[in-house]
């Protein structure tokens, strides 16, 4: 399937978008100014562009605490987003959330999510929802290599074959949960396999690549669509930063982000392609760069001139309606 | 006596008793850390908040175990241990994934010596972090020890300082019974005098850090601290308080709180778990019940509201019970009028 050259455009001002906040919260971070656990995405962007891409609004996604980049892709606004992450009222969640908690249902971005593995079984049902009102809408579960250890993922495995649903799996295997190597915490180092073991199609592909990611996605969605239920889908990728912001990386070798950054990096390897084939010109994605970094620049000021919740707003929220209050 | 950490004495505590006894194990997430990784350096964390660190290199691979994120298996795993004649602690990273481990705790641990009729143990220690602080937001920060005191079958720990950390942590271990020990995150930096070797806190006694004679203020973890700068405010106000810390609320030591009430006359509980159900509100039922006519003012509870843990500085700020508040309540129950 060849992408239109618009569509190419949006991809990579996506991926662009997501790096740019990435690396720009990994600077901002150290002022001190931004409170909390943030798990910077730089490095994966083409698994959540890739994928995300195949989607529209009435498809659902559930993410994970490392959550910045699929809500980015499945288009949750970037300055609400950076105002969430700096706490402010008028941010995506009300402050309430932070960067572990950012979501915009009304995109179908069903939220990050601070529970390893609390997303798969909720995105089975969004896909049961989507099948029994015969919308043709699909749900994909982002999860990550630590999180295909969880009970409750082995779970919605098995019911999404039983009940054949219409969702994808998406594990993000960039070698590390936390701080253990994926090589020793997934028994047989095998997600895709393993998920083939519950009776559903299942694949691994180069999460580096955006085009590989895209077109391996884009037939588990007709799949799905079509009423073909599950599909696992995992892609090797990196993480260019440690687990969360201040993680000494004991775990890493010495040079091994510089090398990713030379051999895995999903922006470099999409320029290459585009313009190796002539789909894109150099000069067209310069522009782009030039927009998201203004974008990213005008995010963050905002962000930090903001004004926070109030006391008050500690009360609101808890219940749509609750008799007598909340004490 | 030597001056550590609350962390450095749960690290002491742990490296006495792997010492001590051999089936003492450990198994969670990044135990150690580093098992699989790039650098080649095996133990990489020491536990995320380096409580465990030392113990791989000493105690090796055995009985240090780096376990996938299985939270349900964590606990459950610790729970054959034991039921199989070790001694295993198993961490929970937060106390908020009880919820992923939450049938293994309450319906497996804290039942099997009633439902075997006494005829078995489960001397499993389940370490865990609680508390708001580090603006971790609603999965992250819960108090949930109101919970698992809620359950009979098994005790509940709640360590305010270093020493009583490693006191309480010893007692733990050496108990034979499942015991959820709950360390607040925020207290890990926190110094004081650690007595040295063999040291036990005994379970169901309660520390009085300070004696008073108009109001008792009975305050759990995190929240003795912010008694005791409450108490130098009141000493201004020549408001003289008696501090209770009960250091485990299951078992509940009632009689120091009784005793305590029936002096001063006043009561307030401070507690930084939601209100409702929780230790906070068990304790001033209590003593309603058993020290009434002691009673020289209503019972006052210093709590978090009932709203998840939020995520912005402001919010949590305001979630949290503050010194200032607790003196309010201070006050207000000294200044009351019948
Ligand atoms: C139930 C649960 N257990 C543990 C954690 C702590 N934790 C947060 S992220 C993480 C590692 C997740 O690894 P992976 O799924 O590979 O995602 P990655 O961080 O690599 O994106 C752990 C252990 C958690 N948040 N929730
Ligand atoms: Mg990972």
């Amino acid at each position: 399937m060849q992408l239109s050259r618009e569509e190419l455009l949006r991809a990579y001002r996506q991926m662009k978008t997501i790096r740019e906040f990435e690396e720009r919260l990994h600077v901002e971070i150290t002022t001190g100014e931004i409170a909390g656990f943030t798990h910077l995405y730089a490095g994966q962007e083409a698994v959540a562009v890739g994928v995300c891409e195949n989607l529209n609004d009435s498809d659902y996604i559930i993410s994970t605490h490392r959550g910045h980049g699929h809500c980015i892709a499945k288009g949750c606004d970037v300055k609400g987003m950076m105002k969430e992450i700096y706490g402010r009222k008028d941010g995506l969640c009300g402050g309430k959330g932070g960067s572990m908690h950012i979501a915009d249902v009304s995109k179908g971005m069903l939220g990050a999510n601070g529970i390893v593995g609390g997303g798969p079984p909720i995105a089975l049902g969004a896909a049961m929802a989507a099948k029994i009102d015969g919308t043709g809408a699909v749900s994909v579960a982002f999860g990550g290599d630590g999180s295909c250890n969880q009970g409750t993922v082995f779970e919605a495995m098995n019911m999404a074959v039983v009940l054949q649903s219409p969702i994808i799996f998406v594990f993000e295997n960039n070698g590390y949960s936390e701080h253990t190597g994926a090589d020793y915490a997934v028994g047989s180092g095998d997600i895709a396999g393993r998920a083939a073991g519950f009776g559903m199609p299942a694949a691994c592909g180069d999460g580096s690549d955006f085009f590989e990611v895209h077109a391996m996605t884009r037939e588990a969605v007709e799949r799905a669509r079509d009423g073909g239920g599950p599909t696992t889908l995992e892609f090797k990728t990196t993480r260019f930063f440690g687990h969360f912001e201040g993680d000494p990386q004991r775990y890493r070798a010495k040079d091994e982000v510089k090398k990713h950054r030379e051999t895995m990096d999903a922006l470099k390897i999409f320029r290459d392609k585009v313009t190796k084939a002539k789909l894109l010109t150099k000069k067209a994605m310069d522009e782009i760069d030039a927009e998201v970094l203004k974008l990213i620049d005008e995010a963050v000021e905002e962000a930090r001139a903001a004004p926070p919740p109030t006391p008050d707003d500690l009360l609101t929220d808890v219940y749509i309606s609750y008799e007598g209050g909340i004490q | 006596m030597a001056v550590k950490t609350y962390r450095e004495a749960l690290n002491e505590a742990l490296h006495l008793e792997f010492e001590r006894d051999e089936n003492v194990v450990i198994l969670g997430e990044d135990v150690s850390g580093g098992a699989g990784g790039t650098s080649g350096e095996r133990e990489a964390s020491g536990g995320i908040f380096g409580v465990s660190a030392g113990l791989l290199p000493r105690f090796g691979e055995a009985r240090v175990i780096d376990t996938p994120i299985s939270e349900s298996n964590i606990v459950g795993a610790a729970n054959g241990l034991a039921l199989a004649g070790k001694r295993p602690i198993a961490e929970l990273m937060f106390a908020d994934f009880i919820g992923v481990s939450f049938d293994q705790i309450i319906n497996q641990a804290a039942k099997f010596r009633y439902m075997f009729g006494g005829r078995t143990r489960c001397p499993v220690v389940i370490r865990t972090t609680y508390g708001t602080g580090m603006n971790a937001a609603a999965q992250h920060s819960q108090a949930l020890y109101p919970v698992i005191t809620h359950i009979p079958g098994i005790k509940v720990a709640i360590p305010s300082n270093p020493a009583d950390a490693k006191g309480l942590l010893i007692t733990a271990i050496r108990d034979d019974d499942p015991v959820m020990f709950f360390e607040h995150k925020a207290l890990y930096g926190k110094k004081g005098e650690v007595p040295e070797g063999e040291y036990l806190v005994p379970f169901g006694k309660a520390n009085i850090l300070a004696e008073g004679d108009d109001v008792t203020i009975v305050a759990i973890g995190r929240m003795v601290h912010f008694a005791e700068k409450a108490m130098k405010t009141l000493a201004k106000d020549g408001i003289g308080v008696e501090l209770i810390d009960p250091r485990t609320t299951s078992p509940l030591d009632e009689e120091a709180i009784l005793d305590s009430v029936e002096k001063t006359g006043r009561l307030v509980v401070v507690d930084e778990a939601n209100p409702r159900c929780s230790v906070a509100r068990d304790i001033a039922a209590i003593v309603a019940d058993k020290a009434f006519s002691s009673l020289r003012a209503p019972i006052k509870c210093v709590t978090a509201p009932h709203t998840p843990v939020p995520f912005a500085r402001e919010l949590e700020f305001a979630y949290t019970p503050s010194p200032d508040k607790i003196a309010a309540a201070a006050k207000a129950t000294v200044e009351f009028a019948a």
